[in-house]
């Protein structure tokens, strides 16, 4: 037999975080819930939860919200440049 | 669906290279055409429209998609065939490497043509020279039915679950590929006994879904990977011969295994080739032979993996030898040349030359292989481009 570049490993088991060096933050108080930053993210790291209190109005507060999973996340900013109200901030990671 | 029983006919080499793939029936294909492979996949596309092939046919716009795309039908478990030449063989290097890496038994038909510039489509070995160090078994046919043969044996060994290496197949630009030769065809009833279908191991199911060729690391299974096809390929050489022999007695040939030898049981000194110009070389032994010049010639099938252990058992009683390419490696002598040397190296120590002929087509005569030959029999040793003309 030979030996193959298969895995059977999900990619879950690898975090790719430290590939990072800008960190996306969404402020929720100015997201309208669009999801347009969901569909760009092209790792899939950005996950849908159910509705948030720290939303702008009433009606917001009862949609569902994008939550950046920062395990997998490698800090392309492409969800920072798509979002239409500009509520995706992008920072240099700091190591303390 | 028609079937072919055996049958000798009169037909192009890149004609018996596309029956070679109907009757180890491929089920896919995928291609993109240069001249001089063109007629190739032509001839496929003509048998899938004729209802006598089944096969899917897919049309891309380049040969890099070619065969990304054979790569990702083979991985389904499904046999896969792709043809090309010269600067699209080029345009491939990226995917040949994807394809042996991961493991993928396809066979694939190369026309040997010149590389540009200046654009020239003409035989010269220089492009799939080019690729030795992809990961894939090289065969260099030297007639029509040896290249028809060739693919069929080609998937029985490249499927070989100690092998599991893609394989490319050559024959040289229009010698081969646009001239009419007898060829016999092949009985399918025998061809399906002599190659079962593929069973791909670790083909792709959506039931169990798997990464292919994700990411590894310094620490993980790259490098042992990657020993892994050096180890297969030398297992190769075990698993060619075996199958060319049973490939012999199944269908009356004579193919010799990696190496074919003509004439060198008592022979004093060697020529050694590769392709078409073999046939040359041939019948230049037997008019120096006419003239009581005890010479004989090793034509090389398999570059990849290279016949070590056999060019060392031949050149045991030789005194001098002489490496024929019809290919360029620009900064040394011929790709062959350096292989043999270094099979010999601390084991034989024999004169041995590096002869270029060819490059861009230019013919190979039978008084070019008579100076080669006289070369030889002075036993020197150098690097020497033949039939070139004073150009500056």
């Amino acid at each position: 037999m030979v030996l193959v570049p298969v895995s059977t490993v999900s990619t879950r088991n690898h975090p790719t975080d430290s590939w990072r060096i800008q960190r996306p933050t969404i402020q929720y108080d100015k997201c309208i819930r669009c999801m347009i930053c969901w569909k760009y993210c092209p790792d899939n790291a950005i996950e849908i939860e159910n509705g948030d209190e720290s939303a702008p109005n009433e009606r917001i507060a009862k949609m569902e919200y994008p939550v950046i999973n920062y395990s997998f996340c490698k800090g392309c900013g492409i969800c920072a440049n798509e979002c239409p109200e500009k509520c995706i901030d992008m920072e240099f990671e700091v190591i303390e | 669906m028609k079937s072919v029983t055996e049958f000798k006919t009169i037909m192009t080499g890149n004609d018996a290279v596309a029956y070679g793939a109907k009757l180890a029936r491929v089920k896919f294909i995928s291609a993109y055409p240069i001249t001089p492979q063109t007629t190739i996949v032509e001839k496929l596309a003509s048998m899938i429209a004729n209802d006598e092939l089944d096969a899917k046919y897919v049309e891309v716009e380049s040969e890099h998609s070619a065969l990304a795309a054979v790569f990702a039908s083979e991985l389904t478990g499904v046999r896969s065939y792709t043809a090309t030449s010269s600067h699209g063989l080029l345009y491939m290097h990226e995917m040949l490497h994807w394809v042996s890496g991961q493991r993928l038994p396809i066979v694939m038909s190369v026309v040997n043509r010149a590389i540009g510039p200046p654009w020239n489509i003409w035989a010269d070995q220089s492009d799939t020279i080019n690729q030795r160090d992809t990961g894939w078994m090289q065969v260099y046919s030297e007639s029509n039915q040896e290249a028809m043969d060739t693919i069929i044996m080609g998937y029985k060994i490249a499927e070989n679950s100690e092998v599991m290496l893609p394989l490319m197949s050559m024959e040289d630009a229009f010698i081969l590929s646009h001239t009419s030769e007898p060829v016999t065809l092949r009985d399918q009833d025998l061809i399906n006994d002599y190659l079962p279908d593929l069973d791909l191991k670790f083909r792709i199911d959506i039931g169990n879904p798997m990464g292919y060729g994700s990411y590894d690391t310094p620490d993980g299974t790259f490098m042992e990977l990657k020993k892994d096809m050096v180890d297969s390929m030398n297992k190769a050489v075990r698993v060619i011969k075996d199958e060319t022999e049973k490939f012999n007695q199944m269908f009356d040939t004579n193919y010799g295994g990696l190496v074919e030898r003509y004439r060198m049981d008592d022979a004093d000194y060697a020529l050694i080739a590769m392709g078409t110009v073999a046939s040359t070389a041939r019948f230049v032994v037997d008019k120096l032979r006419e003239k009581g010049l005890n010479i004989g010639l090793i034509r090389i099938r398999y570059f990849r993996p290279f016949p070590y252990d056999d060019i060392l058992e031949d050149l045991k009683n030789i005194k001098a030898a002489g490496v024929i390419d019809r290919s360029v490696s620009f900064g040394y002598a011929g790709a062959t040349y350096s292989e043999i040397v270094s099979a010999l190296y601390g084991k034989i120590n024999i004169p041995v030359s590096s002869f270029i002929v060819g490059i861009g087509g230019r013919d190979v005569r039978v008084e070019d292989i008579e100076k080669i030959a006289d070369t030889v029999r002075n036993e020197s040793s150098g690097v020497y481009w033949i039939n070139v003309k004073k150009v500056i």
